[in-house]
């Protein structure tokens, strides 16, 4: 008992994790079809400028909990700065494109991120240990779990439903999910959908680095974490179905709970167990577990 | 667009690569050999372009190539490279023939994750494998081809070299004549518009499962020449990034011909291996650059530099 | 006038004329420096801990042997008085790409000797293309014993010793400090490194001590980074010891998150490559924590001339004291150094020369006296230490450090790592 307990503790904690890293990942998708691969670039310069903020921040003796406002400044500003930089700059000449072109245009962009990233931050892993342990530690059974990871899961719940709000409550929000569905339609209907890309690649970018500021207080910050994460947001976005918010969050919900399965019961399948949930959930629901009905253009 | 006789190009490229390579540096026969490989590969990933659908996970297949012709080695003790070679289309043909059941209803993105994801169990499948070396994978020694010994002697590096050409120039007959046929006609028509092949009576998914095996077993052909080059093997042949690489090559060469995959992975190989000798703290940098500059000017690929459009009709 | 200019000028042209006569005499390859080639991680989650330390390392030696500053019997400029050049190439890219850049180091950029290789998978892979060119490769800091006991090499050297004596001397000092264990879990990375850690150290305390259980084997895939359910895991199974083998960022990442939890109030910790972390994780690694260096090297170098000139130029360059990878460079470096000048005093330094003077040498260094002892004179062994972490005036240090000699943790030559542990790990004759 006390085992399943665990299971489901550490599996709500992971995925909360995943959903925070993928949701940038599959607004991008349904509003733009941009397969972003330069997501995990973002993720990484997230994680980084949040390390270096919160690390000055208190190095230089200012009080520990605003560290989390440092991070939280970090991964905003990081969204703000790139986000409109690679789409206004690059993407938006690329818009008539091939969609695969697309994903390679995202790639290069990720290669030139990955070097800008050691250029300005080296190749040593960086670490901010306080954040972490700051807010203490709460006990289940036998086990004690960081508080830390209660705010991660309160982020991502806060996320969700602020992202839900917006798109179903909100004009702007409305004419997002217009264009998630037709393009064209939203388009000939006086939608600027120009400004809609623009604001949705920002979020989704500012989403993508909170994704890593959130996670750099729990990890060493290193080179490579980009690439690692990609093929999990990716994972999750596909298993929910793209451009769909709740197929994220049940797809984050299923794989992080598979995920914390296998480690507990069987520890030797972790290293494939998303790619075998990702391979039966295609098989079982091929676009996906929320997918949009698309009427078949002849 | 303007026409190059295929055929004739093959061969004496062919021809020319075979009479040049005893008096090439035997690193840039090396370099030759392995641009080749990749060429078949991206062949097999310019097939499926075609025919509308790209896949994430041809690096199964070059893996699977690659450990199939290891394997008869390892395990064995044959290490003959036609041997090798026939093992390869073998299994990879086996495997492709049976995944490809499955993914022949998918498509775009879903394709393309599926195919990623039967990759990446492959390859945690092989780093479990502490008999085949996990994660270190394991070296291969094809010392002979058709029986006669050639590990050792003056003449190894040149045999490799050379069936690999062999195998280039085979397979680019192979393609150019299948494309130009009536499977291949069809297969354009499919990325052009589903529905409508469907409604003229031929069968979308048949024509997507055999040009799905076809071209896994270009990138087996691919994975087991490489291994015989390179002389080692290792997981890493299945994991995404290298299958990233080949769809990324795939449209760096562009779609027009035989020649393009080719033509492309030579390029790739050389840039990077240029990167990494005189910025080797940033050619990754240089790479994406390299790309971007690429995609900006030449949306159809590279071969779109030598395939320029007559005047409008 | 004219006559002096013409003195001069005469005079002149007839020095110029001696000087070019015996020019030829001097202007021998030994004007021409020596090219090495440094392969190493430049990038990815190596780097850092391990490849970049690596190049600080290699650059310093270099610059120091050039200036004959290093401390005898290696105080000759560069090799044998021809100074040396580094050519430095990125490790990162995967063995069939380190493979494609052997032979570009070797004919395009034309290097004299290879110095390289810290993934055990790019070792094996170019092992035999060394053979191939011919060149004399030297692998510095891979771990996986494979390379000489699956094979014999005539131009690839090792001069460190391989993975087996972590595991053997971690047991023993476990045992020896903490005899009554009964239980152990494991973290380790998945991949060949983590899993032949683990493999190796079950099997020595299997042979050491039969009556303990082994809990669970945590295999979080590499750069896995979130070790949440393992930890869980791994503190459910109430485990008297933890072993793992965790390395670079995700080391740093398990014991900022494993650390909060209270794991290590309930297990002990044995880190076997945990000596780079200890300048970094102050705080973060609590005291008792058994560490290894993968040698007598970093902090558990003893005290010597060598090992102070290598603290030294190391923290010129860089912001700490080198860690092992350092130590591992430095030790190719003067064991080749050894090599040519044997092989320069006997006539000329060739590569068949340098290879018959290399086998079965021994040589110095800043961790202590190297051997080559095995793979047929190819493989090199030292003893080994380990030690326990302790917090003294807010740094952390390591007490209790107990080294181990080279016949207690290692298989004599032709005896097979796994074969030696499972006959109970009898010393051989050294």
């Amino acid at each position: 008992m006390a085992q399943l307990l665990a299971v489901l503790i550490d599996g709500l904690i992971y995925s909360s994790w995943l959903f925070i890293i993928a949701v940038g990942l599959t607004l991008i998708y349904g509003v733009m079809k941009i397969l972003n691969i330069a997501h995990g670039s973002l993720y990484a310069l997230g994680a980084y400028s949040a390390a270096s903020l919160a690390g000055y921040w208190i190095h230089h003796g200012y009080p520990p909990m605003g560290s989390y406002a440092a991070m939280l400044v970090a991964a905003i500003l990081v969204g703000l700065i790139a986000g409109p930089v690679i789409e206004r700059g690059l993407l938006r000449f690329m818009y008539g494109k091939d969609e695969i072109v697309l994903v390679l245009v995202t790639y290069a962009v990720f290669l030139i991120l990955e070097d800008f990233v050691k250029l300005v931050w080296g190749v040593d892993p960086y670490f901010i240990a306080q954040p972490y342990g700051l807010l203490g530690n709460f006990t289940v059974g036998a086990l004690t779990y960081p508080n830390y990871s209660l705010v991660l899961f309160g982020a991502a719940v806060f996320i969700g439903v602020v992202l839900a709000w917006v798109l179903t409550k909100t004009r702007q929000g409305k004419m997002l999910l217009a264009v998630i569905h037709d393009r064209e339609m939203s388009g000939a209907m006086g939608i600027n959908v120009g400004r809609v890309y623009f604001i949705t690649f920002t979020v989704g970018a500012m989403l993508g680095a909170l994704g890593g500021a959130l996670t750099a207080p729990m990890i060493s910050v290193q080179p490579g974490i980009g690439a690692e994460t990609i093929v999990l947001a990716f994972a999750v976005v596909v298993i929910g179905g793209l451009g769909s918010l709740p197929g994220a969050a049940l797809a984050a919900l299923l794989v992080g709970i598979v995920r914390s399965a296998a480690v507990h019961y069987r520890p030797e399948l972790d290293l494939f167990s998303i790619y075998l949930v990702m391979a039966v959930v295609l098989i079982m629901r091929p676009k996906g577990l929320f997918s949009a009905q698309e009427a078949r253009k002849i | 667009m303007k026409r190059y006789p295929i055929l004739p190009i093959l061969m004496a490229g062919s021809i020319f690569l075979l009479a040049v390579g005893p008096f090439l540096p035997r690193w840039g026969m090396f370099l030759i050999n392995v641009s080749l490989c990749y060429g078949i590969v991206v062949l097999g990933m310019m097939l499926l372009m075609r025919t509308g659908v790209v896949s994430f996970g041809h690096g199964l297949y070059y893996c699977l190539g690659a450990y199939a012709a290891g394997t008869l080695d390892q395990v064995y003790k044959i290490s003959d490279m036609a041997v090798m070679m026939v093992a390869a289309v073998l299994v990879t043909g086996l495997a492709s023939a049976a995944l490809g059941l499955l993914l022949r209803k998918y498509r775009d993105i879903f394709f393309a994750m599926l195919s990623l994801a039967f990759s990446m169990i492959l390859y945690g499948l092989l780093v479990k494998t502490s008999s085949l070396g996990s994660s270190d994978g394991f070296n291969i020694a094809a010392s002979k081809i058709a029986g006669i010994t050639v590990a050792g002697t003056s003449v190894d590096r040149y045999v490799r070299y050379a069936l690999t050409v062999v195998f280039a120039f085979l397979t680019g007959v192979f393609m150019h004549k299948y494309l130009n046929s009536h499977m291949g006609r069809l297969a354009e028509a499919i990325r052009d518009n589903e529905l409508r092949v469907e409604y003229m009576g031929a069968s979308v998914r048949n024509v997507i499962h055999v040009n799905y095996v076809i071209s896994a077993v270009l990138a087996g052909i691919g994975g087991a020449l490489a291994a015989i080059a390179v002389g080692h093997i290792d997981p890493e042949m299945a994991y995404w990034t290298t299958s990233g690489e080949f769809v990324f090559v795939g449209i760096l060469s562009g779609t027009g011909s035989v020649l393009a995959p080719f033509l492309g992975a030579f390029i790739f190989e050389t840039i990077r291996s240029f990167a990494y000798e005189y910025s080797p703290n940033t050619w990754q940098m240089a790479l994406g650059i390299t790309m971007l500059v690429v995609i900006m000017f030449l949306p159809g690929g590279l071969w779109s530099l030598f395939a320029r459009k007559r005047g409008a009709a | 006038m004219n006559t002096q200019v013409s003195k001069i000028t005469k005079s002149g042209v007839a020095l110029l004329a001696a000087v070019l006569a015996t020019a030829p005499a001097i202007c021998n390859a030994q004007d021409k420096p020596i090219r090495i080639g440094l392969v190493t991680f430049l990038s990815g989650p190596a780097a850092g801990p391990f490849g970049v330390p690596a190049k600080l390392a290699a650059e310093a030696i270099v610059d120091s042997l050039n200036a004959g500053k290093v401390p005898a019997p290696y105080a000759t400029k560069g090799f044998g008085g021809t100074p040396l050049e580094l050519v430095i190439i990125d490790e990162a890219g995967g063995a069939t790409k380190q493979v494609a850049e052997l032979r570009n180091l070797v004919e395009r950029q034309d290097v004299d000797f290879v110095i390289g290789y810290i993934s055990s998978g790019d070792c094996l892979a170019v092992a035999p293309v060394a053979e191939e060119l011919k060149k004399i490769a030297i692998l510095f800091d891979c771990g996986t014993p494979r390379v000489f006991e699956d094979a014999s090499y005539k131009y690839v050297f090792r001069t460190r010793p391989h993975a087996t004596m972590d595991a053997v001397a971690g047991a023993m000092y476990l045992l020896e400090n903490r005899p009554a264990v009964k239980s152990m879990g494991g973290i380790n990375q998945n991949y060949a490194w983590g899993q032949d850690s683990w493999a190796d150290f079950t099997a020595v305390m299997a042979a050491l001590k039969p009556e303990l259980t082994i809990t669970t084997s945590q295999m979080p895939k590499f750069g896995a980074g979130q070790y949440g359910p393992e930890i869980s895991s791994l503190l459910q199974s109430n485990s008297d010891v933890i072993h793992s083998s965790l390395w670079g960022g995700d080391l740093e990442a398990f014991m900022l998150q494993a650390t909060p939890r209270n794991l290590f109030t309930r297990s002990q910790l044995i880190l076997v490559a945990g000596e780079p972390y200890l300048h970094r994780l102050p705080g973060s690694i609590p005291d008792g924590t058994i560490i290894g260096a993968r040698g007598p090297s970093g902090v558990y170098a003893q005290k010597s001339v060598l090992n102070d000139w290598l603290r030294q130029i190391y923290k010129e360059r860089a912001e700490n004291y080198p860690n092992y990878p350092a130590y591992s460079v430095a030790q190719a470096f003067l064991g080749l150094k050894t090599a040519y000048e044997k092989a320069k005093v006997q006539g000329t330094p060739g590569t068949e020369e340098i290879i018959k003077a290399f086998e079965y040498e021994t040589f110095d260094s800043p961790s202590g006296k190297v051997m080559m002892k095995l793979g047929k004179g190819h493989q090199a062994v030292t003893g080994t230490a380990y030690g326990t972490t302790r917090t003294v005036n807010g740094q952390i240090t390591v007490g209790n450090i107990k080294y181990y000699p080279v016949e207690r943790v290692q298989p004599p030559e032709g005896v097979k790592s796994v074969d030696w542990i499972k006959a109970g790990m009898k010393p051989g004759k050294w």
